[in-house]
């Protein structure tokens, strides 16, 4: 008996279901939604290093998902990615790239270079033809200087001395084209992207909220989380939800005592076993 | 852009009219804003055929009677057609001969009207028209800025932007607007803007026209270019620390 031994997927997508699903579509079955990131992030190079951007609203459709989200993932200590397009495949491939690059540390003992996780980062996303929707700006310092690039789902890059992805994308744009000139120094380069941000965050529907910022340079790595917080609560009672007695009016108070209509007869016969 | 087909048509016996209606040549974005002494409008010279960039020196701006400025992107032809309605419009006016003439927020009005009655007939003009202009009213001289677009949408602004110029150069526009600019702040605000527009929208080309109105009267500037930048050491030699890259 000649032993069939099936052996494990050797990864990437399985089709087997397409077929099922297709014919289930074809009866009416609506096929749940993908959350995105309707999104603005931005990257640019400065004198030392690079800084990057990011909102932080997730949106799912017309409703925001999550108010305070990270878009800026961590790739190496010295490289972060900031990422637009479906959530879940932003978090996946910069996950996959990051443990990829931990290991390579690993066996190399040198810190990580950005061409890598670019290289990874392009090759993956082209094996998938644009079906894993990550709009990536990739950004980081090595031995070889400051490096920006922006990663398309369908995987080809761009390598720029600024840099902008995502819904708001030509908002942030607007405001590099018009404010940006090489040598930045650090002060200028935050302000230049929290500006870019916030040209997204307040003319972009799919951008809001907060505004995260990440610099990178030479050795120093700084995640400036939630950098400006343009959108505060502005009304919020200093007293909370409590409500003390007296606070409504009583208009009539009317008892009714719970009455006891069972009987319960002493003695009779046992039960039934 | 919403260039799908807009369809309508009447099957009437054996006879079938179709609206149906796509833009052919086309402007791009105008930009305009109210500076201190009235309104000022800006946009390129050009007007595309498709992917083609046909007509390479379009008068996209022009003025409308004695008190406004019209711009228009879109169908090119059917702002022609436009600018013959308003010319019926002013010639009936100034026939009246009494003293009064059509200020901008009467040919906004009028505007409006138009483009809404031919949206409804499903056979719009395929335009975004820029209306600006001062005029005196009770209070002084009232600055008018607004704009219309080919479903009938209209409002008035301190800063409008039609096409592309909604989403490069609005941003711009809200945060360094402000009351009451001179003519020199609201020309360089302006050409911030058309900068950002060439280099990031394909259809515009690098001959631009400004036009301001006063209550001195409209002008018209001759076309110029403005100077780009594209000097940055990341621009030489990109790929050469990631092969493979652009």
């Amino acid at each position: 008996m000649t032993g069939s031994m099936d052996l494990p997927a050797k990864g990437g997508f399985s089709f087997e279901l397409c077929r099922r699903n297709d014919m289930l579509e074809k009866k009416g079955l609506k096929l749940p939604g993908f959350r995105k990131t309707g999104t603005t992030i931005v990257g640019l190079v400065f004198q030392d290093g690079v800084v990057l951007g990011a909102d932080t609203r997730a949106t799912e459709g017309p409703i925001v998902a999550d108010k305070n989200c990270e878009k800026i993932h961590f790739m190496a200590p010295n490289i972060y990615c900031c990422g637009a397009g479906t959530a879940a495949d932003t978090e996946a491939v910069t996950d996959m790239v990051s443990s990829q690059l931990q290991l390579h540390r690993y066996a190399t003992g040198r810190e990580s270079r950005v061409v890598t996780a670019l290289t990874l980062l392009k090759s993956h996303l082209f094996r998938y033809q644009g079906h894993v929707s990550a709009a990536l700006v990739l950004g980081g310092v090595d031995c070889t200087g400051p490096h920006l690039h922006t990663v398309y789902p369908h995987g080809s890059t761009d390598t720029l001395p600024f840099a902008t992805m995502g819904s708001g994308s030509l908002a942030a744009m607007s405001v590099f084209e018009s404010k940006y000139k090489e040598g930045l120094t650090r002060e200028e380069g935050i302000q230049l992207v929290a500006e870019a941000i916030c040209a997204g965050i307040f003319n972009d529907l799919g951008s809001g909220s907060n505004v995260d910022v990440c610099v990178i340079t030479k050795g120093k790595t700084e995640y400036l989380r939630n950098h400006q917080l343009p959108n505060p609560r502005t009304y919020v009672s200093s007293k909370g939800y409590s409500f003390t007695k007296g606070q409504t009016e009583v208009l009539s108070t009317k008892i009714t005592q719970l009455k006891q209509t069972a009987e319960v007869a002493e003695g009779g016969d046992a039960m039934e076993e | 852009m919403g260039s799908h087909a807009e369809g309508g048509s009447q099957a009437a016996g054996g006879g079938q009219t179709q609206r149906t209606q796509y833009p052919y040549v086309t402007g791009t974005s105008v930009i305009a804003l109210k500076y201190k002494d009235g309104v000022i409008m800006a946009c390129d010279t050009g007007a595309s055929y498709g992917s083609t960039l046909r007509y390479k020196s379009v008068e996209r701006i022009k003025a409308v009677g004695k008190h406004s400025l019209i711009g228009a992107s879109g169908e090119f032809s059917d702002f022609q057609e436009i600018l013959r309605y308003l010319d019926e419009l002013t010639l009936s006016d100034h026939m009246w001969d009494d003293g009064n003439s059509l200020g901008p927020k009467e040919i906004h009005s009028y505007l409006t009207r138009v483009m809404y009655n031919r949206r409804n007939k499903f056979d719009p003009l395929w335009n975004s028209l820029v209306l600006g202009g001062v005029k005196k009213g009770p209070k002084g001289d009232e600055k008018y800025l607004g704009m219309v677009n080919m479903i009938g949408t209209h409002f008035e602004e301190n800063h409008i932007a039609t096409g592309f110029g909604n989403h490069l150069a609005i941003p711009i526009l809200r945060a360094e607007w402000h009351e009451d600019m001179t003519f020199e702040e609201a020309v360089k605000l302006v050409e911030k803007c058309l900068l950002v527009l060439l280099y990031r929208d394909r259809s515009s080309i690098n001959k631009f026209q400004i036009a301001k109105i006063t209550t001195e009267g409209s002008t018209i500037y001759p076309p110029y270019s403005l100077k780009t930048y594209w000097g940055f050491s990341h621009f030489e030699n990109p790929a050469q620390g990631a092969v493979g890259s652009w």
